[in-house]
């Protein structure tokens, strides 16, 4: 054993000496990818700082004239900003409590003895993997008011999805729904598949109701990876641009990346929409720790 | 009292068979719905009740690909009826398509968009793959300090929302002229799916035995030997599930696309959307360019099945 490794040790340092040596290599793999991911995130980041302390507006040819925190302080005093938060996180509640339901719920009924189980879960795939600005488009021919499948299937008759202010974060939050159960009920079956048989065996044994072997046994099994699941679509969720953004233009469904994106690219605030970037990514950045934090927590085990 | 107990199980499992399968068909309807649509004629599209039987035509892509105009004079229903299948893709609804001075037809925006999507999405997957393979290999192979910081930092990179980077992206973008072509969207897409290609990477080289390129090195073969000739050809199930995921990221991606694109680099996400307009669309004209956007997802995603689970949750569970 001892001989196998020497030799190995030995010829590792004969091939360092023809060609390049194992640290060049690692550098020479690593450095450009590091390098090629400053250049355009964190470059970019610190460029639009520098902005977010002035007035500037990309449309004007006006230079840049340094305005201090003034930004900060008025988005932090902007109710409609705080509106913005608060309606974003209405949906993100709404979405992914609804994604857990329906993902969850399908995953136990999954988790039995049910014929083509693998051809099920290939088709539930689908949804997740298309593009949320053409579903979005899709969903809009859906719930079309006069000729939508979705009136005539529940017999609503002309009912107002997204034209109506009360229901458009709802339809929204259903269209997430639909596209993201998927994803909570893959990770929900993983972790459902993991539970050891003999848990069930011991419980049944000891003549355990339905409901005491769920929460005591199935649900503190499942858990960490229902908290990544939960986790990832929240991140997601709070990101959402695309899919409210093509859906219905109502105020009630201007989440703050559709509030961010007017801001800097149709009412050309480029200092002030750099400021509240920052704010955004200030926020995104714990939600991705405590993601980080589980994620290892869960791998660890 | 066993008996009775598998009697109500096995009726438990027919309600749960039943349920699944309403659930599938729920989720599936609407991805049905959309790609029946942009086989209807056009009259059928928005009926109530809605036509489940029709006689499948492809009018919906001709349209879609060609350029039209409105005729001044609708033909008779009689006329079109008997004329023959050619001349009515050509002549369909009051509408004709538009020649220019040659007689070729023009072609519409779409074919444009859609090879646009191709060029961009399939650039960039090969770039991200491409630096996400070394990158991988360096951190799965060799032991440095800091080495949990630097994957941290990598995977961060895709944890930001899009607007966010966006905004310096596209002053950055214009102060260069790289606005509105495809190597802006390239880079930016490489940028976005470099992150995901090194964690995925990195847990399938993870798993080839460090073995097999020391055997190859006691051979005699270099280090980059040993990874070109070893390594790579064992991680290629690996590389190609990792370059589907990074295409359909690309493919699908809307928001860069809709800042940083306006005609000439402009890719199908942004495009379809904006054909819909506020008067009276075709949906059937919009369904068909939805249906041939989804379709290449469609086939990966057959294809990947596998693979999916794994490279949704960054490797988190492992089977």
């Amino acid at each position: 054993m001892a001989t196998v490794v020497m030799t190995s040790l030995d010829s590792k340092s004969r091939a360092a000496s023809r060609g390049l040596s194992d640290i060049k290599i690692r550098n020479l793999f690593i450095i450009p990818t590091i390098l090629f991911l400053i250049v355009f995130n964190i470059f970019p980041l610190i460029y639009s700082l520098g902005y977010s302390f002035t007035d500037f507006r990309a449309s004007t040819n006006a230079p840049a004239t340094f305005v201090g925190l003034q930004n900060y302080r008025e988005l932090l005093n902007d109710p409609f900003i705080w509106a913005n938060f608060a309606i974003t996180a209405k949906y993100v509640i709404v979405s992914v409590t609804g994604q857990v339901v329906v993902g969850f719920g399908t995953a136990m009924l999954l988790n039995r003895e049910i014929p083509y189980k693998g051809l099920i879960t290939t088709l539930l795939l689908l949804p997740m993997m298309l593009s949320m600005a053409v579903v979005g488009l899709f969903w809009k021919l859906l719930y079309d008011p006069s000729f939508g499948i979705i009136n005539y299937a529940l017999g609503l008759g002309s009912f107002e999805w997204l034209a109506n202010p009360d229901m458009a974060l709802y339809a929204v939050a259903i269209t997430d729904i639909w596209m993201w159960s998927p994803f909570v009920m893959l990770l929900s079956l993983a972790g459902l598949s993991a539970v050891p048989r003999h848990l069930y065996e011991a419980a049944a044994i000891d003549r355990a109701g339905p409901f005491y072997t769920f929460f005591r046994i199935t649900l503190p099994l499942v858990a960490p990876i229902l908290m990544i699941a939960i986790i990832f679509r929240t991140m997601e969720a709070f990101k959402t641009f695309d899919l409210a953004y093509i859906l219905t233009s109502q105020p009630t469904t201007e989440v703050i990346s559709i509030r961010l994106y007017k801001m800097a690219f149709q009412e050309w605030q480029t200092g002030r929409s750099c400021a509240l970037a920052y704010i955004v990514l200030i926020m995104v950045l714990a939600i991705t720790n405590i993601y980080v934090k589980y994620l290892n927590r869960v791998k660890e085990r | 009292m066993a008996a009775v107990q598998t009697r109500s199980e096995r009726a438990l499992n027919r309600v749960a068979i039943a349920a699944v399968l309403v659930i599938t068909l729920l989720f599936l309807a609407p991805i049905y719905w959309i790609t029946s649509t942009a086989f209807k004629p056009r009259n059928l599209a928005t009926t109530i009740p809605p036509t489940v039987i029709f006689e499948p035509e492809i009018s919906p892509f001709v349209k879609l690909f060609t350029k039209r105009s409105q005729l001044r004079t609708a033909p008779e229903p009689e006329d079109y009826a008997a004329a023959p299948w050619w001349e009515r893709l050509v002549f369909d609804g009051g509408e004709k398509v538009v020649r220019s001075g040659r007689g070729e037809v023009q072609l519409s925006g779409y074919p444009n968009r859609f090879m646009n999507s191709l060029i961009v999405a399939i650039t960039s997957t090969v770039l991200a793959v491409g630096m996400g393979t070394f990158t991988a290999y360096g951190f799965s192979r060799f032991k440095m300090k800091g080495e949990a910081d630097l994957l941290f930092f990598i995977l961060s990179t895709r944890m930001l929302p899009p607007v966010v980077v966006a905004i310096p992206m596209f002053l950055m973008y214009r102060a260069v002229g790289l606005n509105d072509t495809h190597w802006g969207l390239i880079i930016l897409y490489t940028a976005f799916n470099l992150s995901f290609s090194v964690w995925l990477m990195k847990g399938f080289i993870d798993e080839i035995p460090k073995e097999y390129e020391e055997a190859a090195l006691v051979d005699g073969y270099t280090r980059l030997e040993a990874f070109f000739k070893i390594v790579l050809p064992e991680a290629a199930t690996g590389i190609a599930a990792t370059a589907v995921f990074c295409f359909i990221t690309a493919w699908n991606e809307y928001a860069f696309a809709l800042i940083m694109t306006n005609r000439r680099a402009q890719t199908a996400p942004p495009f379809i959307p904006s054909q819909v307009g506020s008067g009276l669309p075709d949906w059937t004209v919009i369904a068909a360019g939805t249906f041939l956007f989804l379709l290449p997802v469609a086939i990966f995603t057959f294809l990947l099945r596998n693979h999916l689970l794994r490279g949704m949750s960054f490797g988190a569970i492992r089977k």
